[in-house]
């Protein structure tokens, strides 16, 4: 069982140029800051390095932060030969959203950003089969779970507000 | 239906108006399409099950909407799905009857405000014979609801529209 700081150092040593920072005074458990185009290459490390093999995505969702003019990806990793844990998160730009895809890390990776596609109009770099999952496929009102979101009047000539 | 009972100690010949006769067969095989959305379908598949036993009022669950006379909206209905709905809808001949089960298909539920994928009810879209109320109704309700629906077609005339 690897402490959070444990993990950040291994991450530290493995990758000298990227911009990590470790969060531990939150009311959850501490998170790992990452840049979102590197996310693949750290991810990828989390689960094959022998010390720390984290082969289960929990959890990956979106957040989005207007205030701080965000959007953002959570990831809760787990490993399940030693029952350790940890949450990493990357942050992009609201208004060009882009994030490497992990589905080539873990599987279940494909359909919870398309999810996170879906919701929060959050662009996964290289992602196989990036389309709406839940909305249908022809919706072009927006992204529903952003904070500026406005439901359309009509949808296929149906009334959609109360 | 007295007219039946009565009757046969006559000769064995009944006398009845075309759509009596008519109106009687309907409301009493009443067959309904397997389609179930949501919690409500858990109680109408409840309702089906032996111990309400649907089946005693004449209603066979069918696997595809053109065996079908009448079809229970039973739960949630989203954009997306109301799409759908309407093409099952459109397959049923007629006469065909719709019970809209529980609140989300009566006016949106609990989604009322800030379900932005939810339709605020299903007579937006298909024309609603029967509202069962409740979250979810129980079964004791949806049949309750059926024999409303039964009600209606006894009434129905061929030559007039009924209420």
């Amino acid at each position: 069982m690897k402490k959070p700081e444990e993990v950040f150092q291994l991450l530290k040593d493995n990758f000298p140029t990227s911009n990590l920072e470790l969060k531990t005074d939150l009311p959850t458990e501490a998170t790992i800051v990452a840049s979102p185009l590197e996310i693949d290459k750290i991810t990828l490390f989390l689960r094959d390095s022998s010390e720390l093999l984290f082969d289960d995505l929990m959890n990956l969702s979106g957040v989005d932060e207007p205030k701080a003019g965000l959007l953002s990806v959570y990831y809760h990793l787990g490993s399940t030969k030693f029952r350790h844990k940890i949450t990493l998160k990357v942050s992009t730009d609201r208004n060009k959203p882009e994030v490497s895809t992990v589905s080539e890390v873990w599987k279940a990776a494909d359909w919870h950003e398309r999810e996170a596609y879906d919701l929060f109009g959050i662009i996964f770099l290289n992602h196989p089969d990036l389309r709406r999952i839940l909305m249908p496929y022809d919706w072009n009102a927006g992204y529903p779970l952003r904070k500026d979101y406005e439901n359309p009047e009509f949808y296929q000539g149906m009334k959609v507000p109360y | 239906m007295g007219f039946l009972d009565k009757e046969f100690t006559d000769g064995n010949i009944v006398i009845a108006k075309v759509e009596d006769l008519f109106n009687w067969a309907r409301l009493s095989s009443l067959w309904q399409v397997s389609f179930g959305l949501a919690c409500c379908a858990i109680e109408m598949m409840a309702t089906s099950a032996s111990h309400y036993d649907f089946d005693r009022f004449g209603v066979i669950p069918r696997p595809s909407p053109r065996h079908a006379d009448f079809i229970i909206i039973s739960g949630t209905v989203t954009l997306k799905m109301a799409t759908r709905i309407k093409r099952l809808y459109e397959q049923m001949p007629d006469p065909k009857y719709i019970i809209s089960m529980g609140s989300c298909a009566n006016c949106g539920g609990p989604y009322w405000e800030h379900g932005y994928h939810v339709l605020k009810g299903i007579d937006r879209v298909i024309p609603v014979d029967v509202y069962v109320p409740g979250c979810p109704p129980r079964p004791e309700a949806l049949l309750e609801g059926l024999l409303k629906l039964q009600e209606k077609i006894r009434h129905e005339s061929m030559i007039k529209k009924s209420v």
